[in-house]
């Protein structure tokens, strides 16, 4: 049913090129001078057509859903909403939904029954109404061009416009996501916050966003202060970059300076599978070898290491950003001028002295931008934290100890059913929001840092 | 004063530490690089050996009769299935004694719970074969796969193992009887998801796979393009395009958690769409691959050198016609290998398909992009989380099935860069 809405628009434009296309060769045939080839009149009614049907047909699909389920309950007896609270609406709503869809369970009300019905009456005419406006707008775009068409339209550049048209369309696409992301964020976050004080979020020491099964329930408020997740995120970033930067680093010193030019085509790759590989993949490896390893060398060493302890998520994701931090630097070190190279050799330094001494400052720029992206990465890392660190947030710098962060908390506290208005879910979005402004703020300063750096050499 | 050392007798002393401090280094460096690859080779190494054994299942092959006393027609599909099958399989165990329920509830539990659906989909499918003897071959259930697999030692104390001496003694029977056997496992790719690891397959999860990178593509390769040929060929130098194209270079950098987050407050949320379809996956999914197909896109056709251009111009082409007639064509094979390979982040991308609801537990594949569904990296997820010994060797088998996708599809573009690339 889905299909045949698009099926009919395809039909459409195809019959708008072809008619305009001959009726432009006859033209042609009968001894006029066209501005524009045959072929252009055709793509111009072809596209006259295709934007503005599937702008109607895209925004129809959108939308209807939500005004069938409006004039539903309108329909809908106000009683049967009556003290059952938030819920109950959407409760309501699947169960005429159920209903319609003939899935029927025990006695339906008859009010129900009369609401399923008038769903799917409603459905259909929704569907019907769609196909017919696709095939009137369509006739009615399509004559009109046939109409218009002469030896002198312009319809190359008719056409061009719509193009360039649909072109920065695309591109603005890039920006509704922003701001998609924004405002969904704002929006959920704002709700959050009506719920709990924005201080008791940014400075409180607890986390336990459990929500209350019962009214009276004792201890059940919940705490969301995010504190305790930041630092777990911290500790979690720290491991990793410990691992990463001085290992990256010093790979990309090798490859650039010390490295066979055989051995560097061949590991180049090869380090790059490292930064291919899934994040899910690396979780599991963390809990499958890196943990229990690391839990039985405590073991050995008389430390007591917790079995989802930050330090397994942090190396593995360590071993994830190797590749992301060496690319950096060797294009960073690459970038330096080659005279600065040349003039510590020749003034007689080892390589090695020329590497530390003249190229790696020289190049500091570039790396630092790229260990801040690699920051930035660590703190949206989600699928290896999940896997392998803790759930529950503790207070603590102890790498040992299992911690939980950010992106933890984000996917836990939206894993199962989510309504919309309990803090629980809410404390998410504004979890994600942090999360989203922290990492907007690394990004725009490590990508200023590179660019900046790369026009002074340029 | 006159023991002055001269400069090259300085430099001839210092070289040795100056030497030795190059050797230092380039050791680092060395040794950087092979934690690296060690990290690599261990990671393949311990999903090849934990998963490798998920490739094959172990199945018993033996003369079902199918008892008419157990199944009669006018119930179906409804009979005693399971004891047809415990009955049969007991001929082959001599020295069990089946009137004892215990002793006949573990001749049970050696088939898969799949075996008596198997059978009894045989027996609705064709009811004559009720009160025939047919050969059937079924998957034993996980312990027993485990024991023949060698992840359960009869060595170790019995208390400690999963099956007891009387279990083991009636599978070596069984070994003993020749009935059992080590076929390639299918089912992995063919079934879908199960609570029984012996069952559970990746059918679905590769399904919707499968459509959410059809939607993905379907999405972000248009939009991607049309954006990158607008930013790098017809945009003005003005703040609009500035802000457009610093907003692409961080949405590339942005959390893919956050975009789970957009995913399920839009297109869940507002627009209604229903969880755990491809379809919403996809949408998701192409929103983050639309970065990376730009700056591929917006690479490849400046690698066209400004001769095409301005040849095409110079014949009286629009700049349109020379971008879509001439430029695009030759920047095709580097745009191709940036969709490919932002096409192969997308199958690995994970989280946000969790905050959709891509996780859910599904029995069936999809039948299309609206229906429920879990796709490759959450199926794995899920598997990861289960207790069961068998789901972790499927989970490595579902990685490496996993990373072969992602081999084959980066290998794709490997080999059409190679092959089509020009260098001007």
């Amino acid at each position: 049913m889905t299909i045949l809405p698009f099926l009919l628009l395809i039909i459409g434009a195809t019959l708008a090129y072809v008619i305009n296309c001959r009726a432009a060769t006859s033209l042609r045939a009968g001894g006029a001078t066209l501005h524009s080839s045959p072929g252009y009149h055709g793509l111009f009614a072809g596209l006259a057509v295709i934007i503005p049907v599937m702008a109607i047909t895209l925004l129809w699909m959108f939308l209807d859903g939500a005004v069938i389920e409006r004039m539903i309950l309108a329909g809908v007896p106000a009683q049967a909403f009556e003290g059952d609270g938030a819920g109950a609406v959407s409760l309501v709503l699947t169960e005429i939904q159920s209903l319609a869809g003939g899935r029927v369970f025990g006695e339906p009300e008859p009010w129900k029954q009369e609401a399923a019905d008038r769903l799917n009456s409603l459905r259909s005419v929704s569907s019907i109404l769609l196909i017919a406006t696709i095939v009137i707008v369509s006739l009615a775009i399509l004559s009109l061009r046939r109409a218009r068409l002469s030896p002198e339209m312009r319809a190359r550049q008719g056409s061009e416009r719509l193009i360039h048209g649909l072109m920065v369309f695309c591109s603005v696409v890039a920006i509704l996501t922003t701001i998609g992301i924004v405002s969904a964020l704002l929006f959920e976050t704002i709700k959050f916050l009506n719920k709990v004080p924005l201080t008791e979020f940014l400075f409180g020491l607890n986390w336990e966003p459990q929500i209350p099964i019962r009214e009276d329930q004792v201890a059940a408020s919940g705490a969301f202060g995010w504190i305790p997740v930041l630092i777990g995120t911290l500790v979690v970033t720290v491991v990793a970059l410990t691992v990463a930067v001085p290992t990256g680093l010093f790979a990309a010193v090798y490859l650039n300076e010390f490295a066979h030019r055989r051995f560097r085509a061949a590991a180049k790759p090869l380090l790059e599978i490292l930064a291919g590989v899934p994040t899910v993949v690396y979780g599991f490896f963390a809990i499958l070898v890196i943990a229990p390893a690391l839990r039985s060398f405590g073991a050995n060493l008389g430390l007591d290491v917790a079995p989802n302890s930050a330090l397994a998520a942090g190396v593995v994701m360590g071993v994830m950003l190797i590749p992301f931090i060496t690319s950096f630097a060797d294009d960073a070190i690459s970038a330096v001028p080659q005279s600065l190279r040349d003039g510590a050799l020749a003034l007689g330094s080892t390589k090695g002295e020329a590497m530390t001494k003249v190229l790696f400052p020289a190049a500091i720029p570039g790396i630092m931008g790229g260990v801040l992206l690699a920051v930035s990465r660590a703190i949206g890392e989600t699928m290896i934290v999940v896997m392998a660190a803790g759930l529950i947030a503790r207070l603590t710098l102890n790498p040992l100890d299992s911690v939980t962060t950010v992106t933890v908390q984000i996917v836990t506290l939206l894993i199962g059913d989510t309504a919309f208005d309990n803090p629980k879910t809410l404390a998410a979005f504004a979890l994600g929001m942090m999360l989203f402004l922290v990492t907007l703020c690394i990004n725009i300063l490590a990508i200023r840092i590179v660019h900046k750096y790369r026009e002074a050499y340029d | 004063m006159e023991n002055q050392p001269t400069t090259i007798e300085l430099v001839q002393a210092s070289l040795v530490r100056r030497k030795r401090k190059e050797r230092v280094l380039k050791g680092l460096g060395l040794s950087a690089i092979c934690f690296a690859f060690l990290m690599l080779a261990t990671l393949v190494i311990s999903l090849v050996a934990s998963g490798h054994s998920a490739f094959v299942q172990t199945h018993v092959t033996f003369d079902v009769f199918v008892d008419p006393d157990e199944i009669q027609e006018n119930r179906l599909p409804r009979g005693g299935f399971d004891d047809a099958l415990a009955a049969s399989l007991a001929r082959h165990l001599p020295d069990v004694d089946m009137s004892d329920r215990a002793t006949k509830k573990q001749v049970e539990k050696i088939l898969s719970n799949g075996a008596q659906f198997h059978l009894r989909d045989l027996v609705v499918a064709d009811p004559n074969l009720i009160g025939q003897t047919i050969e059937l071959t079924v998957p034993v259930s996980d312990p027993y796969d485990q024991l023949n697999k060698g992840g359960i030692d009869p060595e170790t104390p019995e208390e400690n193992r999963r099956l007891n001496d009387q279990q083991i003694a009636m599978f070596d029977q069984l070994i003993a009887e020749d009935t059992i056997s080590k076929p390639l496992n299918w089912g992995l790719l063919t079934n879908a998801d199960s609570r029984f690891p012996e069952l559970a397959g990746l059918k679905g999860a590769l399904i919707g796979s499968a459509w959410a990178l059809l939607v993905c593509f379907l999405i972000s390769f248009p939009l991607g393009i049309g954006a990158a040929i607008y930013l790098e060929e017809f945009a003005p130098k003005n703040r609009f395009s500035n802000l457009i194209e610093v907003n692409i270079n961080n949405l590339a950098a942005v959390p893919s958690v956050v975009f789970g987050l957009l995913a399920l407050s839009v297109f869940i949320g507002w627009f209604g769409l229903p969880r755990s379809a491809p379809l919403v996956g996809g949408m998701t999914l192409a929103l983050m691959t639309m970065p990376t197909i730009i700056i591929a896109t917006r690479a490849a056709l400046k690698s066209v050198p400004p001769s095409i251009r301005e040849a095409a111009l110079g014949l009286g082409a629009s700049p349109q016609q020379t971008v879509f007639g001439h430029v695009l064509p030759l920047a095709m094979p580097g745009i191709l290998t940036g969709t490919i390979i932002g096409l192969a982040q997308a199958l690995g991308e994970t989280a946000p398909l969790l905050l959709i609801g891509m996780n859910a537990f599904i029995t069936s594949a999809p039948d299309g992009p609206l229906s429920s569904a879990t796709a490759l990296p959450t199926q794995i997820f899920i598997w990861a989380d289960s207790p069961e010994r068998g789901f972790a060797s499927r989970t490595s088998a579902a990685i490496l099935v996993l990373l072969g996708f992602l081999i084959t599809m980066n290998a794709l573009a490997i080999f059409l860069r190679s092959k089509f690339e020009r260098k001007w």
